[in-house]
């Protein structure tokens, strides 16, 4: 498992690799919005953390059909799934490394696009917590996804379509979390459920994309 | 004698297919007299006007769009565990069936809400929840028409089902979570049927009825389409591979 | 995570390269392809230290035959044994990445099945000059040859090759023959082989054409409807 993560890792850095593009992306977005809904900067921090995790989904949504859809255009994919990899331990090495080069940054770079929407400080550290919890579900639940649609010609709309719906608890779960966490309201819930939907994910969904996985292969 | 006896498509079709005109028939009956009864016969609501008259319609339909996507569940683990191929057709025969039901909802809902919130949307636990059952039908469908090897089909279709069901559940109560975080108020779920008097309640029971017969009747004559369109693909195939044999 | 690389077969045994492994027994099988069936009633055996070469029309089940030795797709109708996680499939596309060198290729199919990559191999698929390239500039032959390198990376005895000499010129056709008979099937190794060319193996040919399925065998999945 851990060579497919790193090849993978390998992969998006070199040229053509699509490292940036979910970065670039929320850059984009933290970039528009304020032209969008006025530069009042009592407006912007109040929206800033919604903003910013819809940002953030809209960038996992972008990237997630090269998940799989590389290694079956080059027929890697057979070859992997009749390695000594589980199917469900290459679900999870390609969700992990897609976090990795998508889930991970979006985490990182969104407190500091939060100075651009005037997010105060204390609503940064929260809006860290509620993505760190939050985006590797979103990787999870999108490796499942482009598993889903991996014989599907053209399938990037069709894929989001799927995925949508899969990312609404966690997109409510997470954005509340950061929204009370910058107003001070009591948080537990939503940093339970966020956190507890996370873990059941990642447990959960590698079996389903292994079985569908195979069923796309055969 | 067993239940799975009618997983046989040719069996289905003699056991089934003569029920569907008769169901019809009853669905139409019952939806005359229950939406007759319930527009013309009902007295208006004192705080409602005449809008409350919607009900008839949309509690109906949105009590389908839900138990449609229960029986799409059932049916789709019927197909993943005991591979009858009339289980998953009749899953996809009735997801048209739930988005047409949903939408209904969302429209009769949007119609209702405006005289009485004085908005056609708001973003209030039911509508939010229907909105999200809507994306998850659309996917779906989507997803079946756009994969053409009809097994590989049923199989991703199954597996977005449960996973998708699973899902629902979660929005549903992260959805009342959020709302309630905005602190709207419950005022808004007046259409819950213990809420209505008994005069509106028999009229809503009758064309509740017509709509589930509605429902059953439009399902099996879909699943039985479908069953005919796989068939001629079977037919097709078959000619196509005694022609490559010869 | 390591428990999940030492899975297949290991290289436990130094003076021999594989553990002596059972034949590949395949019984009263068939195969199809998107529902219908092409091969019935195939029956053979591959013992350790053979292989059986494929021959047969286009389209009539080579490539389904092997995916389904492979179990990347269910049989419709008998058993396969002795294949299957001892197996190293080789379809028409290679696997090979266009973005890593040719070492980088090796160096993770040696990782995902657990295994060192040894400096033989680039010497016997003559890639020894090519380590360090990227492997999408590589021509169609040299990336068949990497494509045919990682077989001997993943240390399985059972080869299921489809194709393998496509885009090869004769004389890496001839490299290709001669690492199969002398590293893999002199070791214990075994192979089935779909191919249209002679390798030069000293092989038993089996002819699908008498296994080709007629339009009403069993098993199809539309037979439920018809």
């Amino acid at each position: 498992m851990r060579a497919l993560v790193l090849r993978d890792l390998r992969l998006a850095l070199r040229a053509g690799g699509g490292f940036g593009l979910g970065l670039a992306f929320l850059l984009i977005i933290v970039t528009l919005v304020p032209f969008g809904i006025g530069p009042d900067r009592a407006l912007l921090g109040a929206v800033a953390p919604g903003i910013l995790w819809v940002g953030a989904l809209l960038a996992v949504l972008l990237s997630l059909d090269r998940i799989f859809a590389l290694d079956h255009e080059d027929g890697s994919l057979p070859l992997l799934v009749t390695s000594p990899l589980p199917g469900e331990g290459i679900a999870l090495a390609k969700a992990a490394a897609h976090w990795l080069t998508t889930g991970l940054p979006i985490t990182l770079a969104a407190p500091v696009l939060g100075l651009l929407l005037d997010l105060a400080a204390p609503a940064r550290l929260w809006l860290l917590l509620a993505l760190a919890l939050g985006t590797p579900a979103l990787s999870m639940i999108g490796t499942f996804g482009a598993a889903v649609t991996l014989g599907v010609r053209r399938g990037g709309l069709l894929l989001s379509l799927l995925v949508l719906p899969l990312y609404m608890p966690v997109l409510i779960y997470g954005a509340e979390l950061a929204r009370r966490g910058a107003a001070g309201e009591a948080v537990t819930t939503p940093l339970l459920m966020l956190a507890g939907i996370t873990l059941a994910t990642l447990a959960l969904l590698p079996f389903a994309t292994a079985l569908v996985l195979r069923v796309n292969l055969r | 004698m067993s239940i799975w006896e009618y997983a046989n498509p040719k069996k289905f079709i003699t056991t089934f297919g003569p029920w569907v005109m008769p169901l019809m028939v009853v669905a139409g009956v019952l939806l005359v007299v229950g939406l007759g009864w319930g527009f013309f016969l009902t007295p208006e609501a004192q705080n409602f006007g005449s809008t409350v008259k919607i009900i008839y319609i949309h509690v109906p339909s949105a009590f389908v769009a839900i138990n449609a996507w229960i029986m799409m569940l059932v049916t789709s683990l019927v197909w993943l565990i005991r591979r009858h191929h009339v289980s998953a057709l009749a899953a996809r025969a009735a997801a048209p069936v739930g988005l047409v039901m949903t939408v209904i909802a969302l429209v009769t809902g949007a119609i209702w809400g405006q005289p009485m919130w004085g908005t056609w949307w708001a973003w209030e636990p039911r509508l939010t929840s229907f909105l999200i059952l809507f994306l998850f039908y659309l996917g779906y469908i989507a997803l079946w028409s756009a994969v053409p090897e009809p097994e590989t089909a049923a199989d991703l279709t199954s597996a977005v089902c449960i996973v998708g069901s699973v899902f629902a559940v979660l929005s549903r109560y992260a959805v009342l979570f959020w709302a309630q975080g905005l602190h709207q108020g419950a005022s808004l779920s007046v259409d819950r049927a213990e809420h209505v008097a008994d005069v509106y309640w028999l009229p809503l029971m009758v064309s509740m009825a017509g709509f589930v017969a509605l429902f059953v009747a439009l399902v099996l004559m879909r699943t039985i389409t479908e069953i005919r369109a796989r068939r001629i693909t079977a037919l097709m195939a078959r000619a196509e591979r005694a022609e490559a044999v010869a | 995570m390591s428990f999940f690389w030492t899975r297949g077969a290991a290289s436990r045994w130094p003076s021999c390269r594989f553990d002596p492994v059972a034949a590949v027994v395949v019984r009263d099988l068939s195969v199809a392809r998107g529902g219908v069936v092409l091969l019935h009633g195939l029956a053979f055996t591959v013992e350790p230290g053979a292989a059986l070469v494929l021959r047969g029309p286009n389209g009539i089940g080579k490539t389904s035959l092997l995916r389904t030795l492979a179990g990347l797709q269910p049989p419709v109708a008998g058993r396969v044994t002795g294949a299957g996680e001892d197996a190293a499939y080789a379809g028409h596309a290679d696997g090979v990445k266009a973005q890593l060198t040719v070492a980088e290729n090796l160096a993770f199919w040696a990782g995902v099945h657990g295994r060192a990559l040894d400096d033989a191999v680039f010497r016997r698929f003559d890639l020894a000059a090519l380590r360090e390239r990227l492997a999408g500039t590589l021509s169609a032959g040299q990336r068949r040859r990497l494509g045919l390198a990682r077989l001997a990376v993943t240390g399985r005895p059972v080869l299921l090759l489809d194709e393998p000499t496509v885009s090869l010129d004769a004389a890496s056709v001839a490299g290709f023959a001669r690492w199969l008979q002398d590293a893999h099937l002199a070791q214990g190794g075994s192979a089935v082989i779909a191919t249209h060319i002679d390798l030069g193996l000293h092989a038993p040919v089996l002819d699908l054409a008498p296994f080709r399925a007629p339009a009403d065998a069993p098993g199809s999945a539309h037979e439920a409807f018809l």
